[in-house]
């Protein structure tokens, strides 16, 4: 029983990360209905730019706030320069670019900083937070800061105007821009908030995964995973998904099929709902009048 | 002006001229190039000639420039946005407007000439009833603070009744508001009431225009837009 708890535990950590991730890739996907295959890569490569500032002598937490910022501008750089030229392009010439932006930045990082496995360090203590048994403080701050940046985003597209803005270029741009809002910024701002929150989690989860520039590859399928369990339409479902797919993968892992086989659970996840309920648990029920 | 959708040309020569504050109508028959006409307007089609609103050339600005200047659109199919709010709806409306009290006091005054959107201005506007939604595609616009509204087939789709009403306030706001309005319409009849002033396109020329006054009294009007 005790083990259970711990590894339930243990999966609410990683579904943290998981769900963060599939958070980015249901906002891009909501903005452009294509989800992001490059999502895990910019996450990835925005970790090795908080290490280097970590090396550099830059104290955790400003390193911290400092990558997702970078970050952020990353995101909305790649819209402009890379996704908007193809805005108007078929499905699948978009796909082949955002492959291309994954190999891409999946080989600048290994030839920048080569493929040889890093540690990358916690902010938590080593000692478990608040002497509890079953999670290590970082899993507990993993969690922690996930629920802080899933909260500020809710807050952000609920409360502001310019989040508001966001939500409304999604769904209609024609209208959004007949009411004066620049949607193609708000491409681009979306793609920078999904960069942002992607950072974060590459650094939650680097510290677990160790960095390597192949470390969010299982990651990213866990997030589709988490994304496709929530619909992919719906944010919160994402989360939802993400928690959901993290205790599933490690409580599966852990009794049930191994540790080598885990990584077929995300894959099993998404088939199954694919097959079963393709809009997800959470997806949205379309009300509109014919 | 002249306006094209890629290599088909819609409009062929539109020429008229607006009072402002006052109410002018564009009739005509299906696909005489009057949605084309106020999309031209507001940017989004491409066109040739001139432009200008308030002695300003605003042909070739973005749609989002042209808004800024106090240009409301009250599109065809009523460009709800269906999965927010009824209140977000009209929010966005003042997107642009950074003055909040006046924005809060103009979502009041929408609320008093709609009553019924105050009473759905929690539910999603995917669920209002296509009445419901043309009263808040003009709201949206109002809450623009325009100085010109304009509006594509305000009575398209709407039972007889709700259309009166719907003309009624369109008036009442264009003297209370002070707002000037390009409507286009299908029903000629109730166009002619509401405006001040008229113009019948054809096949993207303006073939005819004057006082609504007068082009009631045209023979050539009755007979193809009036029917009697």
């Amino acid at each position: 029983m005790d083990a259970l708890l711990h590894q339930v535990l243990a999966g609410l950590a990683t579904g943290g990360i998981y769900a963060s991730l599939a958070l980015a890739l249901v906002m891009i996907y909501q903005a452009t209905h294509l989800v992001n295959f490059a999502q895990g890569e910019m996450a990835m490569f925005t970790t090795y730019i908080g290490w280097s500032l970590i090396q550099a002598g830059m104290p955790y937490w400003p390193a911290f706030f400092l990558t997702v910022g970078i970050a952020f501008l990353l995101g909305v750089l790649i819209e402009r320069v890379i996704i908007r030229p193809v805005e108007q392009a078929p499905v699948l010439a978009v796909v082949v670019v955002f492959i291309a932006l994954l190999l891409i930045l999946n080989s600048v990082t290994g030839w920048i900083y080569t493929y040889t496995i890093k540690t990358f360090p916690s902010p938590f203590p080593t000692q478990p937070l608040f002497g509890n048994r079953y999670l290590s403080s970082h899993e507990l701050g993993a969690i922690g800061i996930t629920l802080v940046v899933l909260f500020l985003l809710y807050a952000f597209f609920r409360f502001t105007p310019l989040g508001l803005a966001m939500r409304a270029a999604a769904q209609n741009p024609e209208s959004s821009r007949l009411v004066g809002i620049r949607v193609g910024w708000m491409l681009a701002l979306g793609w920078g908030l999904a960069a942002a929150v992607g950072s974060v989690a590459g650094m939650m989860v680097a510290p677990i995964v160790y960095l390597d520039p192949n470390m969010m590859g299982g990651v990213l399928l866990y997030a589709f995973a988490a994304a496709l369990v929530g619909g992919i339409d719906n944010p919160m479902g994402a989360v939802v998904g993400g928690f959901v797919v993290g205790v599933l993968e490690n409580v599966l892992g852990a009794f049930v099929i191994g540790n080598e086989l885990k990584l077929s659970v995300a894959l099993v996840i998404i088939i199954g709902v694919l097959l079963v309920r393709p809009s997800g648990f959470f997806g949205r029920t379309q009300v509109t009048r014919v | 002006m002249r306006a094209a959708y890629g290599a088909t040309r819609v409009l062929h020569g539109i020429d008229f001229a607006m009072e402002e504050k006052s109410i002018t109508a564009l009739l005509g028959a299906n696909g005489a190039g009057k949605t084309t006409t106020l999309r031209a307007i507001c940017g989004m089609v491409r066109t040739e000639g001139a432009i200008r609103f308030g002695g300003q050339p605003i042909a070739g600005k973005r749609t989002e420039d042209i808004v800024r200047l106090g240009i409301a659109h009250v599109p065809d199919g009523r460009g709800t946005f269906l999965h927010l709010t009824t209140e977000e709806n009209l929010r966005l409306g003042a997107y642009v407007r950074k003055d909040r009290t006046n924005v809060a006091r103009d979502l009041e005054r929408v609320y008093a000439y709609f009553p019924r959107l105050k009473e759905r201005s929690h539910q999603q506007a995917g669920t209002l009833s296509g009445g419901e939604q043309q009263m808040l595609a003009v709201s949206r616009a109002l809450m623009l603070a325009p100085k010109l509204m304009l509006l594509d087939e305000p009575s398209f789709g709407l039972a007889p009744l709700v259309v009166r009403e719907l003309f009624a306030i369109l008036r009442t706001i264009n003297t209370e508001e002070r707002v000037s309005m390009l409507v286009v319409e299908q029903n000629a009849a109730m166009a002619l009431d509401l405006a001040d002033h008229a113009c019948v396109i054809e096949t993207g020329r303006v073939v005819l225009s004057g006082t609504a006054a007068d082009l009631k009294k045209d023979d050539a009007v009755r007979r193809s837009y009036l029917g009697y």
